[in-house]
């Protein structure tokens, strides 16, 4: 078979935004849950307890890891299509990359929502 | 001036090494190539690519203490001692300092570095009012030395695949260019995780371009356009 270089796979703008969305939403989040943090100091367990079981902190939160896992996706393709070329070894890994994700993913919903 | 130049001739040597030259500059001596032109007269086994001695043709670039440039525009006063001089990085060594650029015109070519435009020709021009033309300021005074290409780590990793700052940069020059029409297709053709999107804006091209272009502005505005596309 003739060994080809193959390009044109028409998608990367979306990952490109996407990572970008995400960085802006993740900086925004980091600074007003310091602000929480500094207003409210919580010490004790009941306090934090307290902070987390308010609505618009666990969305917050939720959308934080989810904006953080699609980062770290688009993060961790980019850095495996620079440095691993065979596609066999490079396709293992991002699907071992998704399946990590999608269970970081799944389980902080756990914490979050969960009792 | 001390100098240590990289040597490789593959018919000999089994290994590239590095060779030392000490040489007297004249007072007329302002430029590194000046002084590769008075080593080659003292080794002529030494080779290296020059034309028009004054960064136009882009024939004389090389790394140069560690960065990418034209040999005939670096003043040796600038240069720390002794003036470590190797082959541009990522490209195959064809001898000495000459490498081969294939890989590099390769992906120039991939962009179609020409005007498309299928309407019939005019009787004279394709005529441009001065702000159309003053788009291609900073895009067109490319002289395709390589310097950027060559400095950019995507680049080294990718070079069958990435287009590089240099072909991306004349890609933005087509793509702004009033009289072009192919833009769907220019943007079509880029799209893609590795021919474009390799870039991750680490600015080395911007940092060695010996002609001050800016290659990493140039991809983020075909980013830009390709959002304007997409939502």
């Amino acid at each position: 078979m003739v060994k080809r270089t193959v390009s044109g796979a028409h998608y990367g703008i979306v990952g490109w935004l996407v990572q970008r969305v995400s960085a802006a939403f993740m900086a925004a989040f980091i600074l007003l849950f310091l602000v929480v943090l500094i207003a409210r100091s919580p010490s004790s367990y009941a306090d934090w307890k307290m902070l987390m079981s308010q609505e618009w902190m666990r969305i917050g939160m939720q959308l934080f890891y989810f904006g953080l896992f699609l980062h770290a996706w688009i993060g961790m393709r980019d850095i495996l299509m620079d440095y691993v070329h065979p596609t066999g070894i490079r396709l293992v890994l991002q699907v071992a990359v998704i399946l990590s994700l999608s269970v970081y993913a799944i389980w902080s919903v756990r914490i979050l929502w969960g009792n | 001036m001390r100098f240590s130049i990289y040597r490789f001739d593959p018919d000999a040597d089994a290994n590239p090494y590095m060779k030392d030259y000490d040489v007297e500059l004249e007072a007329g001596d302002k430029m590194l190539l000046d002084a590769l032109i008075l080593i080659k007269a003292q080794d002529d086994s030494l080779s290296l690519r020059k034309s028009c001695r004054e960064g136009v043709c882009g024939s004389d670039a090389m790394n140069i203490n560690g960065r990418n440039g034209l040999a005939c525009i670096t003043p040796l006063s600038a240069l720390k001692e002794p003036i470590e001089l190797l082959p541009l990085p990522g490209l195959p060594v064809i001898r000495d300092l000459v490498v081969d650029m294939e890989p590099f015109f390769r992906q120039y070519r991939s962009i179609r570095p020409y005007l498309i435009n299928n309407d019939p020709p005019p009787e004279t021009e394709r005529l441009q009012s001065p702000e159309e033309r003053a788009e291609l300021d900073g895009l067109y005074e490319c002289i395709l030395c390589a310097c950027c290409t060559t400095a950019c780590p995507s680049f080294w990793w990718n070079p069958d695949k990435f287009v590089g700052p240099a072909g991306l940069l004349q890609a933005w020059r087509f793509i702004s260019d009033s009289r072009d029409q192919a833009t769907s297709e220019r943007l079509d053709d880029l799209e893609d995780p590795y021919r474009l999107f390799r870039c991750h804006s680490i600015m080395n091209c911007v940092d060695v371009c010996p002609k001050e272009l800016n290659p990493t502005e140039a991809i983020g505005k075909i980013k830009a356009m390709m959002v304007r596309r997409k939502i």
